[in-house]
Formats: C-alpha cells, sequence, structure tokens
C-alpha cells in the first residue's frame, strides 16, 4: 500500500517535471518561421495578406441573411470578434446538435442547414473559405486548445496512427517528413514541422485561399497515395491529431505559404 | 574453437543473404548514364534531387535530406548502387528512399500508380551507369 502510494508521488513528481522539461525545451514553431523574410512580411501586413481580402467577404458574409430561416450569424452570434475568440482553437469538436466530431468547416454548415435552414457550402467555395478565415482570425494568438472528449481521443489516436503509416507508391509516412526531417530542403521547398496554426492559408502556389484538408490532401497526393475524398473521416482524425500536437501553440491564421 | 568456427561460418550463408548488398543488371543490357542524369534530373521521374543534391548544375533546387550523390560510383559498384535505388529498405528498413523498383508491400497507392514500378527496369539500369560514372 505505501509503496503504491510512494509510485503514485514519484509517477507525480516524473509527469510533473517532464511537462516542465517540454515546457522549457519546445522546439516547436509555426511553418510562418520557415518562410523568408519576403512571406513573413506578407502574412504581418493585413493590407499585403491576399487572405485578408477573403475575410473581408466573409464579414460581409457574416452579416448577411440566409436561407428559409431568414437569419445571418450575426443575429445569433453577434460580434464575431467577441463571440468567435478562441473557437477555431479549439476545432475539431462535438457538435451539440449531433454529437459528432466537425471541424470549422463542419460546424459553419451545420449553422447553415441547421440554423439558417440553407444549403451547405461548397467545400472550398470561396464564400465557406471566406467564413471560416473570418472566424479564425478571431482567434489570432490564442493558444490551441482542442477540448477533452472521449469521441476526440479516439479520433485524435486514428489520426496519429495515419500520420505514421507509410503510405503510397513512395512509401512514405507524414511522420518521415514532419517529425523526424523538419527544417531541411525537400527540393526547394523547406520542410514545415506541419502545424495547423495558420489556416485556412493563402498559398501562392495555388493562387488561393485553401482550407487545412486542401493542404493534407497536396502532402498524401505528393507520395502518390490514393486521396480520401473530402468528406472522408481520415482528414478529420488527421486534423484533430495535428491540433493536439500543436496543443498551446498561438493561432495565426490567415497564414501566407510558398 | 576450430569447430565452433565452422559452425559459425555454416550460418553465415542465411545471414549474408539477408544482408546482401548488391544486386545482378536487371536487363542484362548496359544502361545509357545520359539517360540516367536526365532522369535523376526529373523531378516528376526520378524525383531524386527532391531529397539528394546532385552534380547537376542546372537545376537550381535541390535537396539535403540525402548524402550528395556526387562521388556515388567511387562509393560503391555498380551492383552495390542497382540494390540501393531497386529496394534500398533491404539495406536500412528504416530508409525514407522510395523503393523504385518493388510493387509489393506498400499501402494504399494511388489509382494510377498501382501495380506499377516507380522506375522501370531499363531506367533503373540508365540511373546505375550514371551513379556510376560520378568519381571522385
Ligand atoms: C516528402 C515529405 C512530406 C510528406 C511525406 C508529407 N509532407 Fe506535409 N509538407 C511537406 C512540405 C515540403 C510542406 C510545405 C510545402 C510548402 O510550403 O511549399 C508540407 C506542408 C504540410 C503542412 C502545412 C504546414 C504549414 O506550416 O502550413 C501540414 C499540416 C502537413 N504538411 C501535413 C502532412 C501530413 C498530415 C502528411 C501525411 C499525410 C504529410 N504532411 C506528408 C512535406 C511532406
Ligand atoms: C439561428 C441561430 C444561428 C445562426 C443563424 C448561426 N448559428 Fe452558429 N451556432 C448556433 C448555435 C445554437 C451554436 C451552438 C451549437 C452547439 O450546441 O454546439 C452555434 C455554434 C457555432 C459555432 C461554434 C461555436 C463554438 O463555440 O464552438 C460557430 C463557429 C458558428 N456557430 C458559426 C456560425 C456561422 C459562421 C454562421 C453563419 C453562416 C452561424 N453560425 C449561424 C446558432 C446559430
Ligand atoms: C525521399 C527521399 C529520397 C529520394 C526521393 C531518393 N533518395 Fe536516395 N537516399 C535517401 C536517403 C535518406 C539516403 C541515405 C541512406 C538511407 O537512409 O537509406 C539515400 C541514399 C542513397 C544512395 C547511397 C548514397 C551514399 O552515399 O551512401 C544512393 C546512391 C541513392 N540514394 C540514390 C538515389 C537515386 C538515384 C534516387 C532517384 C532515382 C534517389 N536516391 C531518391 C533518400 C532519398
Amino acid at each position: 500500500m505505501r509503496s503504491l502510494r510512494l509510485a503514485a508521488v514519484l509517477l507525480a513528481v516524473f509527469t510533473g517535471s517532464l511537462a516542465l522539461a517540454l515546457a522549457q525545451g519546445d522546439s516547436r514553431h509555426s511553418g510562418y518561421q520557415d518562410m523568408g523574410p519576403a512571406l513573413r512580411k506578407m502574412q504581418d501586413d493585413d493590407t499585403a495578406n491576399p487572405a485578408m481580402l477573403f475575410v473581408q467577404s466573409g464579414e460581409a458574409l457574416w452579416s448577411q441573411k440566409a436561407g428559409a430561416a431568414g437569419k445571418s450569424c450575426a443575429d445569433c452570434h453577434q460580434h464575431a470578434t467577441v463571440s468567435m475568440k478562441g473557437v477555431a482553437a479549439r476545432y475539431p469538436a462535438v457538435a451539440g446538435e449531433t454529437g459528432e466530431p466537425v471541424d470549422l468547416e463542419g460546424r459553419i454548415n451545420l449553422c447553415r442547414t441547421n440554423h439558417q435552414q440553407a444549403p451547405a457550402l461548397a467545400t472550398e467555395s470561396d464564400e465557406l473559405l471566406g467564413l471560416s478565415a473570418y472566424v479564425a482570425l478571431q482567434s489570432r494568438g490564442q493558444p490551441i486548445a482542442p477540448p477533452n472528449d472521449v469521441q476526440l481521443a479516439a479520433l485524435r489516436a486514428k489520426g496519429a496512427e495515419i500520420f505514421r503509416q507509410r503510405q503510397g507508391q513512395l512509401n512514405l509516412s507524414c511522420a518521415n517528413c514532419h517529425d523526424d526531417n523538419p527544417g531541411k530542403k525537400l527540393a526547394g521547398a523547406t520542410i514545415p514541422q506541419g502545424h495547423p496554426t495558420g489556416y485556412p492559408i493563402y498559398r501562392l502556389e495555388w493562387q488561393a485561399l485553401g482550407s487545412l484538408k486542401r493542404r493534407l490532401r497536396n502532402c498524401v497526393v505528393g507520395t502518390r497515395a490514393e486521396a480520401w475524398p473530402f468528406d472522408a473521416a481520415e482528414y478529420l482524425a488527421l486534423e484533430s491529431y495535428l491540433m493536439e500536437r500543436a496543443r498551446g501553440m498561438a493561432m495565426d491564421a490567415p497564414g501566407v505559404r510558398p | 574453437m576450430k569447430r565452433m568456427l565452422c559452425a559459425l561460418l555454416l550460418l553465415l550463408p542465411g545471414l549474408a543473404s539477408a544482408q546482401q548488398d548488391s544486386m545482378p543488371s536487371l536487363t542484362g543490357k548496359p544502361g545509357d548514364p545520359t539517360r540516367g542524369r536526365a532522369i535523376v534530373a526529373n523531378r516528376s521521374v526520378g524525383l531524386c534531387l527532391l531529397c539528394h543534391s546532385a552534380p547537376i548544375p542546372e537545376e537550381r533546387f535541390q535537396g539535403n535530406l540525402a548524402p550528395n550523390l556526387a562521388g556515388s560510383g567511387s562509393r560503391a559498384t555498380p551492383d552495390q548502387l542497382r540494390l540501393r535505388v531497386v529496394d534500398a529498405a533491404r539495406l536500412n528498413p528504416d530508409t525514407i528512399m522510395p523503393p523504385y523498383y518493388r510493387v509489393d508491400g506498400l499501402t494504399r497507392v494511388a489509382r494510377n500508380f498501382q501495380g506499377k514500378t516507380i522506375l522501370t527496369a531499363g531506367q533503373i539500369e540508365d540511373v546505375v551507369a550514371y551513379l556510376a560514372s560520378l568519381k571522385e
């Protein structure tokens, strides 16, 4: 009995010091830090960041009435600057209406279909990206804080498994690049640690704003693996795992990437 | 003592084949180093420069995830280079170098690449001929 208590104390001391060590030696950083000065400047300056144009149209949509309910987002959520602060830093999360995990885009579409009684916005449409960029902007500087939930824990575990699974004709796992080789050059590109802090991003290569899913899809295709369809559970699992992996890091959406 | 050594030697062939470090020609014909260079340089055919650098100055963006290919021909024989390109995992199970001439043991390969090797046998021979020509 006493030895059990001792073990518990030792364990507590150990995990405590582990947490401290992690906090002191946190080598995680946003993909922002892997970019050159010109791109960093573009992201820092809201008048130069092309993603801000989408944010503006998202802001306009926020107070536009839609659907059979004739309601705007603002009718229920009032000022996004207040009601949406820190929200994007928590997603994916479980939706109250369905009891199912959704990502931010999925959450917005639930409001479209359930609360506005309007058709869901198409994946990667300017409207959906604009709204999610506008909502994500309200979490700038907020620490990523995934909710504690058993369903999400299961999803994260699934995501972690996919992250370490080698796949595709090139037989590479996400971890091979993002855990084992960050900072190195893959041809011209610096391999980032792969954190989701800045999404949605404006990617110069796309000449467009794109979601985290689109980014993940690009990486999957790069390994010559079969890309999952946009509504596949695998993305939600990977997104949940990536957010957990980035827990505590500051949100810096909307980002700019090469 | 001697008997023990003999017993050990008898065990060796198994060991040697598990860790074989070379492979004979896939086609029986010598490859073409000029074609091999073009394959190595091509980002969507050889993909080598994603990870490696090589003495191919006209390609500006080269990777640094892997050793520079300059001098490959001084460090290894053509048969050793061939095994490396065919399936580097046979030398290092944790390698990130893709298996260029293997179709089994892969997961979720995209439909358009299923059942296909990254390079053909002829292309492998061209690449090996190019690598072997890189002497230091
Ligand atoms: C061969 C290496 C490689 C593999 C394998 C790979 N990625 Fe990437 N990934 C990259 C590179 C390079 C970039 C940055 C590209 C750029 O910015 O031009 C990137 C970008 C990302 C980003 C965006 C990070 C940011 O700062 O915006 C995320 C997230 C990501 N990858 C996740 C994944 C996941 C999940 C997988 C597995 C399904 C994966 N990657 C597989 C190389 C890889
Ligand atoms: C009729 C009222 C109504 C409208 C209109 C509405 N929502 Fe919602 N929204 C809700 C409710 C209720 C919830 C909380 C659901 C729950 O229980 O989880 C919610 C939740 C959210 C959340 C998650 C908040 C959090 O803290 O997790 C976001 C993001 C959101 N809505 C965005 C939007 C956007 C964007 C629009 C406009 C396209 C919109 N909503 C329109 C009622 C509404
Ligand atoms: C995804 C990254 C990647 C790609 C693509 C790649 N390699 Fe490699 N290669 C490596 C790594 C890493 C090593 C170091 C040894 C190891 O880890 O297996 C290596 C080792 C080698 C070696 C042995 C080098 C030495 O000095 O020991 C040769 C030769 C080689 N690769 C040739 C090639 C050729 C030719 C191609 C293209 C047809 C290619 N590689 C594509 C990652 C890669």
